[in-house]
């Protein structure tokens, strides 16, 4: 955290002024571990494990909150009698699908809603990244469930819970993380200690967490050791997720992603939501309880601003124009279609895959295949200019008179240059106003997309084609200043935040958005932002001159609310657990929750609410139920479905390891998704053969000095003489293992690429002892590439492609390699390296491993009796050839 | 200025005569020195913003004087950040005032082995001409039992997470209204 | 008029004594080591507010110090240290791992022969390898402070010189900590760069600080050599010595420098200095209660070498370690002997130049 955001640490710091103790978990001792009270080096990738030690921790010795965890939690609930855990299948779930590598879900779930909830198969949504849609609320989960407030029911949650991570001892700790056990006891202690009651802990990741083959459930670990020990919805506790980019959250709320629309509303599947109705029902989950039961709404306010005039019930507000998905669409798929010449176009909008994404290679491949490119960015990145000074030129895959690609580098305005909002980490909004003009050519994306919209339109005016339709009809008509007719950003902000369209009122609230035309709702979620016609996001009240939560500084969705679920910071009486811990809580003589923040609750329904039988949407939600927008209003330590890969986090091993799983025969996730194309490669891992190959492990990450691709630190000079070079971290015992010395050269080697670094050897990086073997690690800065002031090779390029299950994220926090001293070799001898040494792996492009680790028990589906799901009956036939994509197996 | 003047403002004579025999301090004290404000006091106005870097959101005050910034540095009003910035945060004045930042629309014609200038009027004209082609091309209607499909997957969109809230609004419709499907960003990487 | 003897080495409050009545208190930095993270937002802040240039752009294997040491265009410099010693982990960092002995002093080595063009002179220069080495090397047995171990660091004269060392721990390291600190101009209260400035560029301000005015500075180059920590560096071409001014433009306009304004941790404090001692002085007998007895202030006494620093710091090791000099003296201490000399020469020389001045105008 001090490294990647400092100035957030300040907050650590002050704390640790207080005396809170800091632990500091990761494979390199970074500049945060040298103000934390404890480091543990871990072995990348295997978080889970840890994770997972400190839940059996916890639940070994009844340290849970049990209180807020009975009230609050499902672990009382009772799950099917036809689940079965991965301690019992060997690394399996029942109910996994050989033929497609994913799991129907059916025997996840609560008992008696084995047919009647869920997402069944899950193959369709993985290809949607369905996952993401959960951003802001659970997944479809039956109300009515059988509990068992004793937690003594073999098949409640909690029992489930305990069994399946028995085996997460401290000792399997050490063997899997080569953590110590007396280290990660401290850990544990200090985490269980430091929660309860009177006090709450904090658990803070970057968002590296996501970048592993089964991310997903590495956050889903860490919530469920907060839900145990009471420290969601209380002040001081959470799962904060440091995100890297101004405005990513921004960008995931307002998605510019191809599974979701504005406030996760997700993009249509042709096969599942061919019509309106069906669209919004598989939203809003007729009969659920929570706040998703006004979907409808959201929707409808969705098209109207979309479509204005154009946009009526009769249409079902031209939910028709809407483009559908029929699978995977995701920015790895759409490069390896680039590669094989299916994708026309590129717009690159500030981002800079040639060094930033994974598999650069391939990034930069597929962008010398297309017609033609627009680049838009402050600096000539090397996105622009890979056709003539990339990599692949210097191997002569890439001869820039043969390369076809027509670029558009257009100059992009800086963030002093234009006035919007960015939305940060915690989901605040704060608005910027404009310093100066940009120079020269340089526009805002606002001025770009509104006028490019605009000609394209003026273009297709006449134009009688039914595609032309939704552009035609679309409501594009923002008023413009400036001699440049700059858009106002602010006409815009208010469109997101909704509006009357009689009247032009903006809404104050969603509660405000109707489904029946008469609202229209950029993004349901920020309707608050423009409450009362005033900029919401721009308020700048002083925190010397309010309260510490700060609620009139900027604007944070939804309500601007500053605590999610804050409901749980008081008992299921409405009274705070403890007075030093007070934030939200119900005033019985005002009859209404009151606090610090705004309440995360329906403000006047009583804790002592008991919905009647049968209700649905808020109304089925009870008073003593703080997770409004989940269909049972509980926090989820067993998730029956949203999660794809399991109900339960478990330990995978990478998708490229040195190690066998020491916890299951099955090696890594069976779920992950793996792209089967030509120049995509996995290393192999135990059990396959010629793992040794690739005998190290490297990991990546960010340096305080730099950002992200460096297309805005290498380009700056009081950033870029501070870390002027790539280079390799090293530890001692590895440089003497292969031979490299302090400031010298060393390359490294995958199955993808051979990259070169200046080399430093420091002890602040240690081998591991993991299973009886010595693990050595390195660790290299992802931040270099061939433009700017400073250069180097690009770390990313070591990587291959695979992704995440649920969300369709690469794992690019870990890879396997191999180590050599001196320079990489030039042009084309490089690419014989490399394909030497995919002979001696006996890698062939194109195969990946197999998903199912062979003699991993063969998965049954006797679990689902049935054996047949119609989602999947449904979405298979009529694929559009994205199938080959999957796992080869 | 007369001689009388100049030599009272010389330090030497201010030495000799004042508080400061020594001729460390206030006699020495330079014309240059003596003037000297901060150029944020003189700046033509501050604008109230936010760093671009990471998702922490820190204030930033950036300073302005004849359309040129001229500094930028934490807002102490912000409960984020309480004024401070890294040092990303803190170069943000290099970054916009880069000499390096391209200002010009370049293109690159196929086959070419140099940039060359463009008309950004023309530039824009010619991508909206080569998305009415693609569409043209790679359309899909319907799938195979008569769905809607209504899409192109000839085009994809790569960014957006450095940008601004109301900007991807703009690119989210303006794309799912072209059909354009394959849209994505840094929230994907 | 000569001044007491004293103004040149014993205490006093510098501003006052340099001629400014009704001066403003005395103005400084306190910057603590024990929380700095290393993030050079410093160095980064700084250089944008007094437009400093670039002072090359060179890996120099010296952890994740790239700067290397304060010249005339690096104004703050972050030191950074990695040592096999105990840090108040309150367990070893690599207890348990399968490591072997300390790579310290043979990288140290290597790092103190690396050197980088700065732009300036005397600029960065290469360092002797054993004493790098030995500066950061594990002891054993306790600190029992500075001089009492005779395997303590040497200082080896310019900071630029003395790359951080490395330790030369035992096998099997276990302990390990990573120290930074940001380093900057001490504003000494008996400054010998402004003693012997010929020029009166030098000079002390209102604040008690000690500034170059760079309109000026004729580039002699008398400063560099005076000064006892290596701060003072000239810039090449332009050939005028450059150094931290406090913010001294900031300060007039009641604003705080820019690297304090920017330091995300409060590593580094400014603020009247009477006030900074008293915080120092509060905050290492909380780390000595928390069990960090290696603690301790340097450069706040009024009493050393140098009449107190009006920057000082909270280290926690010797200062040797982060490139300090662990007994600096002001270089002009006897001045005063000198002075009767060469103060009257100096007179004699003013008096001829008004005369020529006085007749070229008339």
């Amino acid at each position: 955290m001090a490294e990647a955001h400092p100035v957030g640490f300040q907050w650590v710091m002050e704390a640790k002024r207080r005396g809170a103790k800091v632990f500091h978990v990761d494979p390199r001792f970074t500049r945060t571990s040298a103000v934390a009270d404890t480091y543990l080096p871990i072995r990348a990738g295997t978080d889970i494990a840890l994770l997972g030690g400190v839940v059996n921790h916890i639940l070994t010795h009844e340290l849970d909150f049990r209180e807020y965890v009975l009230a609050y939690t499902n672990a009382a609930t009772i799950v099917s009698e036809r689940f079965a855990d991965t301690e019992d299948g060997d690394g399996f779930f029942s109910g996994f699908d050989p033929e497609t590598n994913s799991y129907v879900q059916d025997s996840w779930q609560y008992e008696g809603h084995e047919d009647d909830s869920g997402s069944g198969h899950t193959a369709d949504e993985r290809d949607s990244a369905a996952g993401m849609r959960h951003e802001s609320h659970g997944a479809q989960v039956a109300g009515q469930v059988r509990r068992d407030e004793t937690l003594r029911h073999p098949r409640c949650v909690y029992q489930i819970l305990k069994r399946h991570f028995a085996r997460y001892t401290p000792e399997m700790v050490e063997r899997v993380c080569g953590i110590d056990r007396e280290k990660f006891l401290e850990l544990a202690r200090a985490w269980t200690e430091n929660s309860g009651r009177e006090r709450t802990g904090c658990l803070i990741y970057s968002v590296g967490w996501t970048q592993h083959s089964v991310g997903v459930q590495y956050i889903r670990t860490g919530a469920i050791i907060q839900l145990l020990l009471g420290n969601v919805g209380r002040p001081g506790g959470g799962v904060l997720a440091l995100r890297g980019h101004a405005s990513i959250q921004g960008s995931t709320d307002i998605p510019t992603l191809f599974n979701l629309l504005p406030g996760y509303l997700p993009m249509p599947h042709h096969a599942d939501h061919p019509t309106f109705d069906e669209w919004v029902d598989s939203i809003r989950h007729p009969g659920q309880k929570g706040f998703w039961g006004n979907a409808r709404a959201y929707a409808a306010s969705l098209l109207k601003a979309y479509w204005g005039d154009a946009a009526t019930p009769e249409n079902d507000f031209c939910y028709g124009y809407l483009p559908r998905m029929t699978g995977d669409h995701g920015t790895y798929q759409q490069v390896l279609n680039m590669i094989d010449g299916k994708v026309k176009g590129y717009f690159l909008l500030g981002q800079n895959p040639a060094v930033g994404s994974a598999h650069g290679r391939a990034q930069r491949l597929g962008m010398a295949n297309l017609d033609w490119l627009v680049v838009r960015d402050l600096f000539m990145i090397e996105s622009a200019t890979f056709w003539r000074n990339g990599p692949e030129v210097a191997t002569g895959e890439i001869v820039p008179t043969e390369c076809r690609t027509e670029v558009f580098f257009l100059p992009a305005a800086s963030h002093v240059e234009k006035e919007g909002t960015f939305t940060q980490t915690q989901r605040l909004l704060q608005w910027r106003e404009k310093a100066v003009d940009p120079p020269g050519d340089a526009r805002s994306e606002l001025w770009f997309f509104y006028h490019l919209g605009r000609r394209l339109r003026e273009k297709l005016a006449d134009s009688a084609h039914p595609r032309d339709r939704a552009l035609r009809d679309l409501a594009w008509d923002y008023p413009t200043h400036g001699p440049h007719a700059e858009p106002r950003a602010e006409a815009v902000l208010r469109e997101i935040n909704g509006y009357e369209v009689a009247t032009g009122r903006p809404l104050s609230t969603f509660a405000e958005a109707r489904d029946d035309g008469s609202t229209a709702v950029g993004c349901w979620i920020y309707a608050g932002v423009y409450a009362d016609g005033v900029n919401q996001a721009a308020r700048r009240k002083s925190r010397h001159e309010q309260d510490w939560v700060a609620a009139e500084w900027g604007w944070a969705w939804p309500a601007n609310r500053r605590t999610l679920y804050n409901r749980a910071s008081a008992d299921p009486e409405g009274r705070p657990w403890s007075e030093r811990k007070r934030y939200v809580w119900w005033d019985p003589e005002k009859a209404e929750w009151t606090g610090y923040d705004v309440p995360d609750f329906e403000k006047t329904k009583p804790p002592t609410y008991r919905p009647p039988e049968g209700a649905a949407g808020p109304e089925g939600i009870a008073g003593d139920d703080p997770f409004v927008m989940q269909g049972d209003g509980k926090g989820w330590l067993y998730a029956p479905s949203g999660v794809l890969d399991g109900p339960l986090p478990t330990h995978y091993e990478p998708a490229e390891s040195p190690v066998r799983n020491p916890l299951y025969r099955q090696q890594a996730n069976p779920t992950r998704k793996v792209y089967a194309h030509p120049v995509n490669s996995v290393n192999p891992s135990p059990p396959q053969e010629h793992s040794q190959v690739f005998p190290y492990v490297f990991t990546v990450s960010r340096l305080t000095e730099h950002h992200t691709a460096g297309g805005m630190s290498r380009t700056v000079r009081p950033l870029a003489e501070l870390q002027p070079e790539m280079f390799v971290e090293v530890s001692p015992e590895l440089a003497a293992e292969v031979g490299l010395a302090q400031l010298g050269w060393a390359h490294l080697v995958s199955g993808r690429a051979v990259i070169e670094a200046r080399v430093l050897v420091t002890d602040r990086l240690t081998p591991l002892r993991v299973d009886g073997r010595v693990i050595h690690q390195v660790w290299l800065p992802y931040h270099f590439g061939f433009q700017g002031l400073v250069t180097g090779d690009s770390a990313n390029d070591l990587f291959g492609i695979t992704l995440d299950p649920n969300v369709l994220i690469q794992e690019s926090k870990i890879g396997t390699c191999d180590v050599r001293p001196g320079r990489r070799p030039t042009g084309p001898a490089l690419l014989d390296l490399v394909a030497d040494y995919q002979r001696r792996a006996g890698i062939v492009a194109g195969r990946p491993g197999p998903a199912v680790t062979p003699g991993a028990p063969p998965p049954t589906r006797a679990a689902d009796p049935t054996g047949s799901d119609p989602t999947r009956a449904d979405g298979t036939g009529t694929d559009h050839g994205d199938r080959e994509g999957r796992d080869a197996s | 200025m007369g001689l009388r003047t100049f030599i009272e403002g010389w330090p030497v004579y201010r030495q000799l005569t004042g508080s400061d025999p020594l001729g460390r301090g206030a006699a020495a004290q330079s014309a240059r020195s003596a003037e000297l404000t901060a150029r944020t006091e003189t700046a033509d106005g501050v604008a109230r913003s936010v760093c671009p870097y990471c998702a922490v959101g820190c204030g930033q005050r950036v300073f302005h004087a004849d359309n040129t910034v001229t500094q930028i540095e934490g807002d102490p009003d912000s409960p984020i950040s309480r004024g401070r910035l890294c040092p990303k945060g803190s170069a943000s004045k290099s970054l916009v005032t880069s000499p390096l930042r391209q200002t010009t629309v370049r293109y690159r014609r196929p086959y070419a082995t140099e940039w060359e200038d463009l008309d950004l009027d023309v530039a824009v004209d010619m991508i909206a001409d080569r998305i009415i082609a693609a569409r043209a091309q790679t359309w899909e209607d319907s799938d195979s039992e008569g769905r809607p499909l209504n899409r192109t997957l000839g085009i994809s969109s790569l960014g957006g997470a450095t940008l601004d809230n109301e900007e991807n609004y703009l690119i989210k419709k303006l794309f799912t209204a072209m059909g354009a499907l394959q849209i994505e960003n840094q929230a994907r990487i | 008029m000569l001044p007491d003897p004293n103004s040149l080495y014993g205490p006093l409050d510098p501003a006052p004594e340099a001629g400014w009545s009704a001066a403003p208190p005395r103005m400084g930095f306190f910057t603590d080591a024990s929380v700095c993270i290393g993030c050079k937002a410093c160095e980064v802040a700084c250089k944008e507010w007094n437009g400093v240039p670039d002072s090359g752009f060179d890996l120099l294997g010296m952890s994740y110090d790239n700067t290397g040491a304060l010249t005339a265009n690096s104004w703050r410099h972050v030191a950074f240290v990695e040592q096999p010693r105990p840090a108040g982990h309150r367990t070893p960092p690599f207890a348990g791992t399968p490591t072997g002995g300390s790579v310290s002093a043979a990288s140290a080595a290597v790092a103190a022969g690396t050197a980088g063009p700065t732009g300036t002179a005397p600029g960065l220069l290469p360092g002797a390898p054993e004493p790098a080495a030995r500066m950061g090397a594990a002891r054993t047995g306790e600190d029992t402070g500075p001089g009492t171990d005779d395997r303590a660091p040497e200082f080896l004269g310019m900071p630029g010189a003395a790359p951080p060392g490395r330790g030369t721990g035992a096998e099997g390291r276990a302990d390990f900590r990573w120290l930074m600190m940001s380093d900057v101009c001490k504003h000494c209260t008996h400054a010998a760069c402004l003693d012997v400035c010929p020029t009166g560029s030098l000079f002390r301000t209102e604040f008690g600080t000690v500034v170059v005015q760079e309109d000026i500075c004729n580039g002699c180059g008398y400063c560099v050599s005076a000064c006892p920590y290596g701060v003072i560096d000239q810039r090449k071409g332009d050939g005028r010595a450059w150094k931290c001014t406090l913010c001294y433009d900031r300060l007039g306009a009641g604003m705080t420098p820019a690297c304090a304004q920017a330091c995300p941790t409060e590593s580094i404090q400014y603020g009247v200095v009477d006030e900074l001692r008293e915080r120092a002085a509060a905050r290492v007998a909380t780390l000595h209660e928390r069990g960090v007895p290696e603690a301790r202030l340097y450069g706040h006494d009024p009493n050393d070498g140098v009449g107190g620093d009006g920057a000082f710091f909270l280290l926690l090791d010797e200062p040797e370690v982060y490139g300090l000099p662990p007994d600096p003296v002001v270089t002009t201490r006897d001045l005063p002997r000198m002075w009767r000399r060469a103060g009257l020469a100096a007179l004699a020389m003013a008096a001829a130049t008004v005369a020529a001045f006085a007749g070229g105008s008339s």
